[in-house]
């Protein structure tokens, strides 16, 4: 069953697709269709029931209901249509609805199986959780092992509670916002365990959902193995040197009936590959340019999906500009221009997106440049971008943190000395 | 006597670290805060500190069996578990508006905050699940 076709369609109902459909129709998109497999808007907002969201975007300390609420009501009331409850299960490419035209083939119970057609796309299908397969922990496989978002649906949307007593692996903050949840909800939290010796997630969460409630987090530390036959028992744990091997002597058996994981989140990118989208193995998201175009013309991506964000106000700004584009797109097919350049990490610099720019766009206002390093450095430092061994632009950091996205604006100003530039590094000196 | 203690803020997501002079308990002096709410937050760390919680509660007859709520603005940190506790006692018939007022939870005697207010933070409709 084809439909007329859409000039946008985004697929996923989270903030980075609400934030990119509520963006398409301000630009003049005439119809606009969200995608949602859940039967709620909102991605994973609706199990985010803590706040600290909207602290930017809205000057407001919002949860995560609250911040999705929002944007579902700015989205509607725009005239973005939703629908919910249907899954994508393919892209293809289309000839009839112009140059970057796709068929999206989707499901749900009440339309059955549906053709879409769309002059441009906007993924954002967020991302999902790294598993215990993923991590090989060795022992036994008993009930009782969940990350930390399933944990967190099971208590905030279902109303279960999947343990009394447990340790969490990770710190990650996911792992603690749940060390606190749980807490709260009756249960013991015996230790948080953290492979790297320092914290993944952001220190205001240590604060406010380990330090609290006097959990104990030992750093440097993993679990090696699960006890247990047909529930978690218990754990043992070690400590790990700078290579991440265990250190003879220093295991623990700490009793429990519950492992929680919080250890990575993964860009969900299947349909992406299925668009023939080219992906960047550092990120696990879509290759972007400033617009937020991936490697298929008229496919746009935004959010988790093309990286993991620490902060949804981030995922937001993120949301709108790939809606504007892909907007754009849809009226006016792609933009024309003639230079290219190519953009990444130096030494310390884990990985940046967008990976390329067109130094041309720099008309139409500034460039975000967003990387994360590899390792902390609690003290001063310097984010330059540079072009061969001109400094582009540099900036005063008062410290950098992988669990923390910097961003960078290259600006109009900037554009005299991109004209011969090759290509562009990010780096850190000190 | 003089002290030196170290915080971290949660009014943000920056987290700054901020090291506080302390005489006699009181604040002298405090660095480390990239904005002023830096320092309000030490000093209430001091006197009377203060987290938001948010939580969930029972519906009946909603489309989903929770709604989640928070406190409407911070509250005494002493108390967070205490009214955690009791919101497990709540039951909310369906449907729920969005900062549906829950409970509304009286200041305890001769405590310098106010009372607590417990909101929804999003409506729940009447549905067949639940």
């Amino acid at each position: 069953m084809k439909t007329t076709p859409w000039d946008v369609v985004v697929i996923g109902s989270g903030p980075a697709g609400l934030a990119a459909a509520w963006a398409a129709r301000q630009r003049g998109a005439a119809r606009v269709l969200v995608v949602e497999r859940n039967q709620e808007a909102g991605g994973i907002l609706p199990q985010c029931i803590h706040n600290g969201f909207g602290l930017r975007v809205f000057q407001s300390d919002l949860t995560g209901p609250e911040y999705a609420g929002r944007w579902e009501r700015h989205a509607r009331e725009a005239g973005v249509e939703l629908l919910l409850r249907t899954m994508v299960l393919d892209i293809s490419r289309s000839t009839t609805c112009g140059p970057g035209g796709h068929t999206v083939v989707a499901v749900s119970r009440q339309t059955g199986l549906v053709e879409l057609e769309a002059r441009a796309l906007v993924l954002a299908m967020g991302c999902r959780e790294r598993p215990r397969g993923a991590l090989s922990i060795p022992g036994t496989r008993p009930a009782g092992i969940y990350t930390a978002g399933t944990a967190q649906r099971l208590v905030n949307i279902e109303g279960f509670m999947p343990g009394n007593r447990f340790v969490i692996l990770g710190s990650g903050d996911i792992g603690m916002i749940m060390a606190r949840r749980l807490t709260l909800e009756g249960a013991r939290v015996v230790r948080m365990l953290e492979i790297l010796p320092f914290i993944s997630g952001l220190r205001r969460n240590l604060v406010q959902c380990v330090r609290d409630y006097d959990i104990p987090l030992s750093l440097s530390t993993t679990v090696t193995q699960v006890l247990g036959r047909d529930r978690v028992e218990g754990v043992i744990v070690s400590q790990v040197d700078n290579k991440w091997q265990p250190i003879d002597g220093t295991d623990q058996m700490l009793e429990c009936d519950a492992l929680l994981l919080s250890v990575g989140l993964i860009p969900e990118n299947e349909l992406s590959r299925m668009a023939q989208v080219a992906l960047d193995p550092l990120t696990g998201g879509p290759y972007v340019d400033e617009e937020l175009a991936t490697s298929v013309p008229g496919v746009y991506s935004a959010g988790n999906v093309v990286h993991v964000y620490d902060l949804v106000d981030d995922v937001t700004e993120n949301g709108l500009r790939a809606g504007r584009y892909a907007a754009r797109y849809a009226a006016h097919g792609a933009s024309a221009y003639r230079a290219r350049l190519s953009i990444a990490g130096d030494g310390s610099v884990h990985y940046v997106v967008p990976q390329h720019i067109h130094p041309e766009a720099l008309i139409d206002g500034p460039i975000s440049i967003e990387f994360r390093v590899r390792q902390p450095i609690e003290a001063p430092v310097r984010a330059q971008v540079m072009a061969g061994d001109n400094v582009v632009l540099s900036r005063r950091l008062r410290y950098v943190r992988p669990s923390e996205m910097v961003t960078l604006e290259l600006e109009p100003s900037h554009a005299a000395r991109l004209r011969d530039a090759q290509s562009l590094r990010v780096c850190i000196a000190q | 006597m003089v002290e030196q203690r170290s915080f971290i803020c949660v009014t943000c997501p920056v987290g700054c670290s901020i090291d506080a002079t302390l005489l006699d308990g009181r604040l002298l002096e405090a660095h480390g805060q990239a904005c002023k709410r830096g320092l309000d937050f030490v000093k209430e760390e001091l006197t009377a500190p203060k987290r938001v919680l948010t939580s969930t509660v029972q519906v009946r007859g909603g489309v989903l069996p929770l709604v989640p709520v928070r406190t409407r603005t911070p509250m005494s940190k002493g108390r967070l578990l205490e009214v955690a506790t009791l919101l497990r006692e709540i039951v909310l018939e369906a449907p729920v508006e969005e900062h549906q007022i829950v409970v509304r939870i009286p200041k305890k005697r001769g405590a310098t905050t106010e009372a607590i207010e417990i909101v929804t933070t999003r409506g729940m409709m009447r549905g067949t699940e639940g």
